[in-house]
C-alpha cells in the first residue's frame, strides 16, 4: 500500500510526519512525502501522480477544519476517492466534524504511532 | 554493586560515583564567575546582582489587541516582551493571500504594514521595554520595521534594545519557515547583522537556537554543537564584510532547550559556555570578554511534555526552570503545561510565570553564584561534553560546514531519524515517561478551554491592508520596490532598501515577493 503523507497549510512542525513516515517504512508500506507547506491542489495532485491509496494530512497550527474542508472539494472535483486520513494537534472534539467533512479518520493529539500503523494495517487487510 | 551500566541521552556513559579523581586534570579549579571562559557563568555576581529575565512568549491577533497587552504588561512591571506571529508574517505572506485564509492573526500578531507596528506599539516607551521579534524568514523585514518605528517616533536607533531570532538555518532543520535557498538565506541575516553592528549596535540581530534543533531530533551535544556551528557560519560571513569580530559578537545571543535528564542540560551549558568563550577568542581573536559570552535564553522544553496527565508538566517545568537556573541562564521562558496540545491558556501562562518567581524568591538560588561549580559530578561531565561537542562540531566540518549539511539535508534526515528512534523507545518503555508508559491511569479526553480562532479580527486586517494600499504613495511603493530588487541583484546589503521600503508602508509580502524574484524559493530536500 502507498501512502502519501503530507503538510498542507503554513504550518513547519513536521517532526511528526517524519516520525510516521519511518514508522509506515518499518511496518512494510511504501511512503512520500510532499515536504512543507504545500497547497491542498497540490497533494491532491501529487497523490494522483504517484497513484497512492492513502493520503495523510498532518495540520498542527489548528486550520484542520478549513483545510480539511478543502481536501474534501478538491478530492471531489477530481472525482479522486482514495481514503484520507488527518492528525497532529486535533483536538478530541473536532474528530467527528473531521469525518463529516469526509476524513476516513481523524487522530487527535496523543495518537500512537502504534495506532495509525494498526489503523493502516486494518485498511490494507479490508482492500485487498 | 549494581553492574548494570547507566548511559546518558547522549551517550556519555555515567559511573555510581564521581570523585576527585574525575577532576583531577580538569580547569575547573581556575574557573571563575565572570572570567574567561566563563564555565560559571558570564557575570562575577550572576543572579545575587540581577534574577534572570522572564520573557514569557505570547502573541494576540491583531496589533490593537497586542498593544493593549503590552500596556497590560508594562503597568504590572514587565520590561521585556516575546512577541510570537502569525504564520503568513513569519512565512513572508499578506494577510490577503489566498495561502493565508485562516491563518490570519491564528498563532500570533498578524503584519501587513508599518501601520500594524505603530498600532502595536502606541504609546509606549521604546527605551522602557525590549522587545524581542520571533521572526526569522522574513526577519530583514520585521526588524526594518522596528527601526523605521523608532526613527519615525524620533529615537535614535543607535540606543536602541532588543532582540530578533532570525536564525534561518536552524529553521531548515526545524520550525520551517524558510523562504529563501539556504544562501541566499544566510545572506540576509548577515545583512541584518553588519546592519545593526554599523547602526543598531545595542540590538541582539540573532538568536542561535538549539532549542528547535533539539526538538526535532537532536541530542544535547548535537543541539549545542550545530548551533555553535550556525554561530560561527553567520560569525565567518560577518568578518568577510570587513566588521571586526568584537562589533558584533557580543550581540549573538543562543536559545536553548531544556529536557531530559537533569545533570546532563547543566554539563551541556556549562561546557558549552566554557567551548563558545574559547572559539571566540582563541579562532576569532576578540579583544572585548563580552564578544565570548555565551548569553543564552532557555526554559522549557515543549518536548519533554506530555498531552498525557498535563498537568504533570506543571512538576516538570518547574526542574526545567531549576535546570536552567542552576545553569547559569540570561533569560528564561517556560512552555505552559497545555501547551503540548494548544496554545496556552491564561491560567497556564501565569503558573509559568510564577513557577520562575517563586523560584527566584522563595528558593535562595539568587544567593550565591554557580552553586553546583565544584561538583565531582558536574565538573567531570562539564568537561566531557565540553569535548564532545567540538567533536560534533568537527564532524559537521567534515560534512563540508553546517550550511552544505543543511542544505543537502542531511542534517535534517540525521535528526529525524533520531526522533524516530526517540519516540520507538517512549512507545516500547526503553525512555520512562510518567504518565505515558509507567504509572498510566485512563483519563477521559477532557474538554480542553482552548484559544479560538478570530474571524472578525482577520476580516479587518485585511480591511486595513486594503485601505493602506489604497491611501499610500503608490509611486513612491513602486520606486522602494525596484531599488530593492536592484539592490538584490547588485549583491549589496539590502537593509538600507527595505527601510525604504516599510517607511513607504510596502507590505510584507510585497517586499518578500521582490526578494523571492531574485532569489527563488527554497526546494526542501525530501529523503522519503
Amino acid at each position: 500500500m502507498k501512502v502519501l503523507l503530507s503538510k498542507p497549510g503554513l504550518d513547519g512542525h513536521d517532526v511528526g510526519v517524519k516520525v510516521l513516515a519511518y514508522a509506515m517504512i518499518d511496518a512494510g508500506f511504501e511512503v512520500a512525502y510532499s515536504g512543507l507547506r504545500k497547497s491542498i491542489e497540490e497533494i491532491v495532485q501529487k497523490a494522483m501522480d504517484i497513484e497512492a491509496d492513502v493520503i495523510g494530512l498532518s495540520i498542527l497550527s489548528g486550520t484542520h477544519l478549513i483545510l480539511c474542508g478543502e481536501m474534501r472539494e478538491v478530492m471531489d472535483s477530481h472525482g479522486l476517492t482514495i481514503p484520507w486520513l488527518v492528525g497532529g494537534n486535533i483536538p478530541h472534539g473536532d474528530v467527528d466534524a473531521l469525518l463529516d467533512i469526509g476524513a476516513a479518520s481523524a487522530f487527535p493529539t496523543g495518537t500512537t504511532v502504534e495506532e495509525v500503523i494498526n489503523y493502516l494495517k486494518e485498511l490494507e487487510k479490508k482492500n485487498s | 554493586m549494581n553492574e548494570k551500566k547507566v548511559f546518558l541521552e547522549s551517550g556519555i556513559e555515567v559511573k555510581p560515583l564521581y570523585t576527585q579523581e574525575d577532576i583531577k586534570d580538569s580547569e575547573a579549579g581556575q574557573n571563575m564567575p565572570g572570567q574567561y571562559p566563563f564555565t560559571r557563568g558570564i557575570h562575577p555576581e550572576m543572579y545575587r546582582k540581577r534574577p534572570f529575565t522572564i520573557r514569557q512568549y505570547a502573541g494576540f491577533a491583531s496589533p490593537e489587541e497586542t498593544n493593549k497587552r503590552f500596556k497590560f504588561l508594562i503597568e504590572n512591571g514587565q520590561t521585556g516582551l516575546n512577541v510570537a506571529f502569525d504564520l503568513p508574517t513569519q512565512c513572508g505572506l499578506d494577510s490577503d493571500h489566498p495561502r493565508s485564509f485562516g491563518e490570519v492573526g491564528r498563532v500570533g500578531m498578524a503584519v501587513d504594514t508599518l501601520d500594524d507596528f505603530e498600532i502595536a506599539f502606541h504609546g509606549i516607551d521604546l527605551d522602557k521595554i525590549t522587545v524581542s521579534l520571533t521572526i526569522n524568514g522574513s526577519a530583514i523585514v520585521l526588524m526594518a520595521m522596528y527601526f523605521a518605528l523608532a526613527e519615525k517616533r524620533g529615537y535614535d536607533i543607535h540606543t536602541l534594545r532588543g532582540t530578533a531570532q532570525n536564525d534561518i538555518l536552524k529553521e531548515f532543520i526545524g520550525r520551517g519557515t524558510w523562504i529563501f535557498p539556504v544562501d541566499a538565506s544566510v545572506k540576509l541575516v548577515v545583512d541584518t547583522v553588519e546592519y545593526c553592528a554599523q547602526n543598531v549596535p545595542k540590538y541582539s540581530p540573532v538568536s542561535v537556537c538549539g532549542y528547535h534543533i533539539r526538538e526535532s531530533g537532536a541530542n544535547p551535544i548535537q543541539e549545542m554543537a550545530y548551533a555553535f556551528c550556525i554561530a560561527k557560519a553567520y560569525t565567518d560571513d560577518t568578518l568577510k564584510r570587513g566588521v571586526d569580530i568584537d562589533e558584533f559578537a557580543s550581540r549573538l545571543s543562543f536559545n536553548f532547550d531544556i529536557y531530559g535528564n537533569f545533570f546532563e542540560q547543566i554539563a551541556k551549558f556549562r561546557g558549552g559556555r566554557r567551548l563558545w568563550a574559547k572559539i571566540i577568542r582563541e579562532e576569532y581573536h576578540a579583544k572585548n570578554d563580552k564578544s565570548s559570552w555565551m548569553r543564552m535564553i532557555a526554559g522549557g522544553g515543549g518536548g519533554g511534555l506530555t498531552k498525557q496527565q498535563p498537568e504533570n508538566n506543571i512538576i516538570r517545568s518547574a526542574y526545567y526552570a531549576l535546570i536552567s537556573t542552576l545553569s547559569g541562564t540570561q533569560t528564561m521562558a517556560l512552555c505552559s503545561y497545555d501547551e503540548a496540545y494548544t496554545i496556552p491558556t491564561e491560567k497556564a501562562a501565569e503558573l509559568s510565570l510564577r513557577t520562575m518567581q517563586i523560584l527566584i524568591h522563595e528558593m535562595g538560588i539568587c544567593d550565591t553564584v554557580d552553586p553546583l561549580g565544584g561538583s565531582y559530578y558536574v565538573e567531570s561531565l562539564t568537561d566531557r561534553f565540553e569535548k564532545e561537542i567540538k567533536k560534533e562540531m568537527k564532524s559537521v566540518e567534515e560534512m563540508g560546514g553546517i550550511v552544505v549539511a543543511v542544505a543537502s539535508g542531511k542534517i535534517q534526515e540525521k535528526v529525524s531519524r533520531q526522533a524516530y528512534e526517540r519516540e520507538k523507545g517512549i512507545q516500547n518503555g526503553a525512555i520512562p515517561k510518567v504518565g505515558v508508559n509507567i504509572f498510566q491511569k485512563d483519563e477521559d479526553p477532557k474538554p480542553v478551554e482552548f484559544h479560538l480562532y478570530n474571524e472578525d479580527a482577520a476580516n479587518d486586517q485585511i480591511e486595513k491592508l486594503q485601505r493602506i494600499k489604497e491611501t499610500r504613495y503608490g509611486k513612491k511603493v513602486q520606486t522602494c520596490l525596484e531599488k530593492l530588487k536592484e539592490n538584490c541583484l547588485q549583491n549589496v546589503n539590502l537593509m538600507p532598501a527595505v527601510m525604504e521600503a516599510v517607511k513607504a508602508y510596502a507590505s510584507v509580502g510585497e517586499i518578500i515577493g521582490v526578494m523571492k524574484e531574485v532569489y527563488g524559493e527554497y526546494d526542501e530536500p525530501i529523503f522519503f
